[in-house]
């Protein structure tokens, strides 16, 4: 790589497939055929594959591609994969390939890499067949995986009935082949193992060899309460050692302790190593080729107020090469280095895009239906198994049938030009394409009809690969017979398709951002950086939110300082308007065409916009306990930090200060963790032991999570004799008023001490509560002004918690920071880039596509009854004066096209184009055996 | 489409049209493929048709519905073969019920007409929201459903097999009863209500019950 932002030339080497992508249909019949079998890399080699094969059943493209154990590669013997492949998409001459791109930005996603417990070889891996990795495990859980979605052991290949996971392997170690930090996801995929195994097996005894529980993330606390409450489902925290294997079952010895019962053996048939995350691999001579700089750990070094970026400009980074980040901040980074590439080179947006022009579509409607029949063989896929020729030849006698053929792949490239021909020179009207599942291909199709002139929504495919071939290829004739069934079934729903028109919607280019603490100032800078207005309303006085009252992090960053930069950029950029000590009045429209009234000191506004933001914040809890509000000893770990940064003497000047975890939160009221009180503990710790090192300074805690490399720090703590004691929610610490031994007013806390087996007494001079955040007292209200919705714990609700976590299910509203959930700062920096980078996919677009399958009324039947209203979550329906009284009325760019209302409306009166009655009831007659019916069918018509 | 896009009517049409079993793959509950949990919906919708196929004296059994995700193939296969099986070992619909086909077809015409009304009466009185399949089917095999069944749905479909009855020729109360496997009693009720609402007439020339 060479160059600089803006402006980089990178080489890349392409290996060769062996397989010519624009031919290979992913039929797989060269899978079958191929006589290499050697251990799967994608099932953890605990199955084979064979030497051609495609690495995933997700993976992109959906083709094959051939290994270096191919025999012909290393001996020249074989070929039989180019003698099966129809489609000669079979290349042995390929060679490797140097590719250079021009590129402005370059976005380092390289993932991790599990930590290898075979390095180590205290955990048995390896040695003992019966211990496995969590990777190794997630895979015999899964139905792709070696067994067919069965967990087998590896040496009898029986179902393990009693399973053992062990914690922080390779985590939290500080020894020689450890990682000293938290790999933050272990905890909460084991507990999703622990769930999916009982799934699969209810009788299935599971235990977890714990240190601390890090359910840290948004419901996780929930989820782990659900793992715990399981029958047959044993937390045990404690440290352990594998101690043997039973050289004849193969069993696996653990050996343990806990405080009741000391140490313990105890014999389980399969132990699940919960390994976590290194870097990635070769991450040295990745840093060097990019020139950016590594932590001391070997993930990429970041900047703490823009975890996105890397030391290099120009270069940023998304996933876990930031650190262990679990899937939702993996898809958040990866937005938001798409919005800080947007920032980088929107001067050149839109250069390289070329408009795709159809020819003008021909209007049909008025014609009787003429439908061409293109039945795939699909290589040997279908053609094996169902008799196409006779499947064509029954297609022809079907009513409405003018044309049919056979095709040996539909998709390929010029099988779609001969659909094309053929509906030209036979003067077809609908289209069926009888070949795989429609969730891949009909895009594909669909544009061939345009091609063609034709409406694209007089497209049908008829499934008979995944529904027929594929599920009977024992029973040819009945295979044959449904194949029938299934196309009889698609000409009979063909005769009543009709165009649909697909709506274009004009978007209107400004943001609006709610909320003006760190999220919403980062996310409307970033949007503004791209060109695009931005209206940021803040509620209070000031910007600056919750970061207001933090002052320093554990990386040492000065807030302040920051914070009064960012606010300073905000008031300075020309394109961002900030209505300050403001209240939204009313908000109505739509993705593309939102109207929102704000009052603020300006006066009243009115402020349209085509994307909305959500950064609302969040509050702290004010304590009902602990003495809190009753004793000025007693503070808030937010107050204690203010003290701290003011210098008051009674704080930094205590003999004794204890602080306690989990106040307001994990429990029954608020059943999630606050995730940042942990570390907001540990740093006021160190803090308050750099400026008093004779302090005595006691954290009482349930679970310390100082997850990711915030883990460094709690050790550092514990070194420089910072004591942390745990509780349990049962036994919470008690405090009250006292005077010590010395004569002090001290506040006396007494707490069990489960090392030691007694109660412990600490006079203190101060006491912090780790107060809950919670949702700030507006929530509900910016929810329903913009129709979303809440969680359980009153947080803003995600349309998807890992693969859309900074949207919302309705369309044009995005969502970052604390008001999604509690999080640190890099981590609401990171969320705030991603929405940013969500809300210029949008308003990047002159307009919005809506599909042609929505619903409709016909105004005719309508008898204003509501019920079609009120059954639409995504409120596309309203009433709409009319002189005939209220009738419902179907906003398209709203309308998902589920068709839930069409089964509430009594009269029939509102209908989901493309998947009418008509048509569904059609297909149902299809299937009837009397072939009558469908000839009354299509006689009716017509 | 959703799984809350299937209609009571195409459930009946396939019945209607000879299909032994009719069987809903839908979502997973909770895991809504849209943000309107239609699958709560087709759930609410499949349990109240087995309650009508139940009283039509139909086996239930020939309707079911489940919820899986694109990745659980294994659980279709699983679970389609399972009902297969059970559809067959059913044996043939209606037939195998000891019902007479025309008697049959009365009662599934008599259902569609009714279709509208029973979405009304779902609407209505009908929209109850659990979180799992055991909830959904404790509340309908309860008495408080047994009640609003019997009260709003079953004397409606009793007047609506009558109708199309009486749309043929005229009948006696007796005849009436024998047709539809009903006491002489319900019927003569259900003809003096419908006799008051204007529906039916009776004919003294032929002592019998005609269309009014």
């Amino acid at each position: 790589m060479e160059g600089e932002a803006g402006n980089f030339k990178v080489t890349l080497t392409k290996k060769p497939k062996y397989v010519l992508e624009s031919k290979c249909t992913g039929c797989t019949v060269c899978v079958e055929y191929c006589p290499v079998k050697y251990p799967d890399q994608f099932n953890q080699e605990i199955s084979e594959n064979k030497a051609i094969h495609i690495y995933y059943s997700q993976a992109i493209p959906l083709i094959t591609y051939i290994d270096e154990s191919c025999l012909y590669l290393k001996e020249k013997k074989c070929r039989i994969c180019e003698a099966v492949c129809k489609n000669n998409a079979i290349d042995f001459n390929q060679t490797e390939e140097k590719v250079e791109v021009k590129v402005g930005a370059i976005i380092l996603s390289p993932g991790f890499e599990p930590f290898d417990p075979k390095l180590r070889e205290d955990f048995g891996y390896g040695k003992f067949e019966n211990v496995v990795t969590s990777m190794d495990y997630e895979r015999l859980l899964c139905a792709t995986g070696p067994y067919e979605g069965e967990v087998l052991r590896a040496s009898d290949s029986k179902h393990p009935h009693k399973v053992a996971w062990i914690q922080c392997v390779g985590s939290r170690q500080v020894t020689e082949g450890g990682n000293s930090y938290c790999s933050s996801v272990c905890c909460t995929y084991s507990q999703k193992q622990v769930i999916l195994t009982k799934d699969h097996n209810a009788e299935a005894e599971c235990t977890i060899f714990h240190n601390d529980i890090r359910s840290f993330g948004k419901d996780f606390e929930r989820f782990y309460e659900r793992t715990q409450n399981l029958p047959g489902v044993e937390f045990i925290r404690s440290y352990v050692s594998i101690v043997k294997e039973d050289p004849v079952t193969k069993n696996v010895t653990v050996r343990y302790s806990t405080a009741d019962d000391g140490v313990k053996e105890e014999e389980f048939e399969m132990v699940v190593l919960s390994v976590g995350l290194n870097p990635p691999t070769g991450f040295k001579e990745l840093a060097d080729k990019f020139g950016s700089e590594l932590n001391a750990h070997g993930f990429c070094k970041t900047n703490p107020v823009n975890p996105i970026e890397t030391t290099r400009p120009g270069i940023f980074i998304s996933g876990a090469f930031q650190g262990p980040v679990d899937i939702p901040e993996s898809v958040v980074t990866a937005s938001g280095a798409g919005s800080q590439c947007g920032e980088l080179l929107d001067y050149r947006r839109g250069k390289l895009s070329r408009e795709r022009v159809y020819p003008p579509e021909r209007d049909v409607s008025k014609e009787e239906p003429r439908i061409g029949v293109f039945v795939c063989h699909c290589g040997a896929n279908i053609g094996r198994i169902v008799d196409v020729p006779s499947t064509v030849e029954y297609a022809l006698t079907l009513p409405n049938v003018v044309y049919a053929q056979e095709q040996l792949f539909s998709c390929a490239t010029n099988s779609a030009e001969e659909i094309t021909e053929m509906i030209k020179e036979k003067g077809l009207n609908r289209v069926i394409v009888a070949a795989c599942s429609p969730r891949t291909l009909e895009p594909l199709f669909r544009d061939t009809l345009r091609e063609a002139g034709l409406n694209q929504y007089y497209f049908e495919m008829a499934n008979i690969r995944e529904h027929c071939s594929w599920v009977h290829p024992k029973e040819k004739e009945e295979a044959f017979q449904k194949a029938k069934d299934i196309i009889r079934m698609s000409v009979a729903r063909a005769c009543y398709l009709e165009r649909l028109q697909e709506f274009d919607l004009p978007v209107n280019k400004t943001a609006l951002v709610v909320g003006g603490g760190i999220a919403g100032m980062t996310s409307a800078l970033s949007i503004a950086n791209q060109g695009h207005e931005v209206h940021l309303v803040e509620k209070e006085k000031d910007l600056g939110g919750m970061a207001r009252k933090i002052h320093y992090t554990l990386e040492g960053l000065d807030v302040q300082e920051y914070l009064g930069d960012l606010i300073q950029k905000v008031y300075q950029h020309p394109l961002v308007h900030v209505y300050t000590d403001a209240t939204i009045t009313e908000a109505t429209g739509y993705m593309g065409n939102f109207v929102t009234r704000v009052k603020s000191e300006r006066g009243g506004t009115e402020i349209k916009h085509g994307a909305s933001v959500i950064a609302s914040g969040a509050d702290v809890y004010t304590p009902t306990e602990y003495l809190y509000g009753e004793d000025d000893k007693v503070m808030t770990h937010l107050e204690l930090e203010e003290q701290i940064a003011k210098g008051d003497e009674k704080v930094t000047g205590a003999e004794s200060l204890v602080m306690i975890q989990c106040v307001g939160c994990r429990n029954e009221d608020r059943n999630y963790c606050s995730r940042i009180c942990c570390s907001e503990s540990v740093k006021n710790a160190l803090k308050l032991r750099e400026i008093n090192p004779q302090m005595d300074i006691y954290i009482l805690f349930r679970d310390i999570r100082t997850y990711g490399f915030k883990e460094d720090y709690y050790r550092e703590a514990s070194g420089k004799d910072i004591r942390f004691i745990r509780y349990e929610s049962d036994a919470k610490p008690e405090v009250e008023v006292a005077v010590s031994e010395d004569g002090r007013d001290v506040i006396r806390v007494t707490v069990p001490d489960y090392v030691l087996g007694k109660k412990l007494e600490i006079d203190a001079d101060i006491i912090a509560l780790a107060a809950a955040v919670i949702p700030s007292a507006g929530t509900r209200e910016v929810a329903g002004q913009f129709k979303v919705t809440l969680n359980p714990d009153g947080f803003f609700k995600e349309a998807h918690a890992k693969l859309r976590p900074v949207e919302f299910a309705a369309d044009g509203v995005y969502l970052c920071g604390i008001a999604h959930y509690p999080k640190l700062i890099s981590e609401t920096v990171s969320q705030a880039y991603g929405a940013a980078g969500r809300v210029l996919t949008l308003l990047s677009h002159d307009t919005v596509t809506a599909s042609g399958s929505v619903c409709e009324v016909d105004e005719n039947k309508c008898i204003s009854c509501g019920a079609c209203i009120s059954s639409c979550t995504y409120g596309a329906i309203e009433f709409r004066e009319t002189p005939q009284g209220n009738k419902a009325v179907v906003n398209p760019v709203l309308c998902k096209g589920d068709g839930l209302c069409n089964t509430k409306c009594l009269t029939g009166a509102i209908q989901l184009k493309h998947f009418t009655d008509e048509e569904l009831l059609s297909e149902i007659d299809a299937l009837a055996p009397e072939k009558e019916i469908i000839i009354k069918q299509v006689e009716a018509a017509v | 489409m959703c799984t809350g896009r299937i209609d009571l009517a195409f459930i009946l049409r396939a019945l209607s049209n000879g299909m032994d079993g009719v069987f809903i793959g839908g979502c997973r509950l909770g895991e809504c493929n849209y943000i309107t949990h239609g699958n709560y919906h087709a759930l609410n919708k499949v349990l109240l048709c087995k309650k009508i196929m139940e009283h039509i004296g139909l086996n239930p059994e020939r309707l079911r519905i489940e919820f899986m995700s694109s990745g659980e193939g294994n659980l279709f296969v699983e679970v389609v073969n399972d009902f297969v099986r059970n559809v067959k070992d059913l044996g043939p619909f209606g037939k195998s019920e000891g019902i007479d086909e025309n008697a049959l077809n009365l009662k599934l015409k008599a259902i569609t007409k009714l279709i509208p009304y029973i979405r009304l009466v779902e609407n209505e009185r009908l929209r109850v929201h659990f979180d799992t399949v055991e909830e959904y089917e404790k509340f309908y095999s309860s008495e408080e459903f047994d009640r609003l069944f019997r009260e709003l749905i079953a004397d409606k479909l009793a007047i609506s097999e009558i109708m199309l009855l009486l749309r043929e020729r005229p009948l006696s109360t007796g005849e009436i009863s024998k047709n539809l496997g009903l006491t002489p009693s319900e019927i003569s009720r259900h003809l003096k209500s419908s006799a008051r609402q204007g529906l039916v007439k009776y004919e003294e020339s032929q002592w019998r019950f005609a269309l009014a």
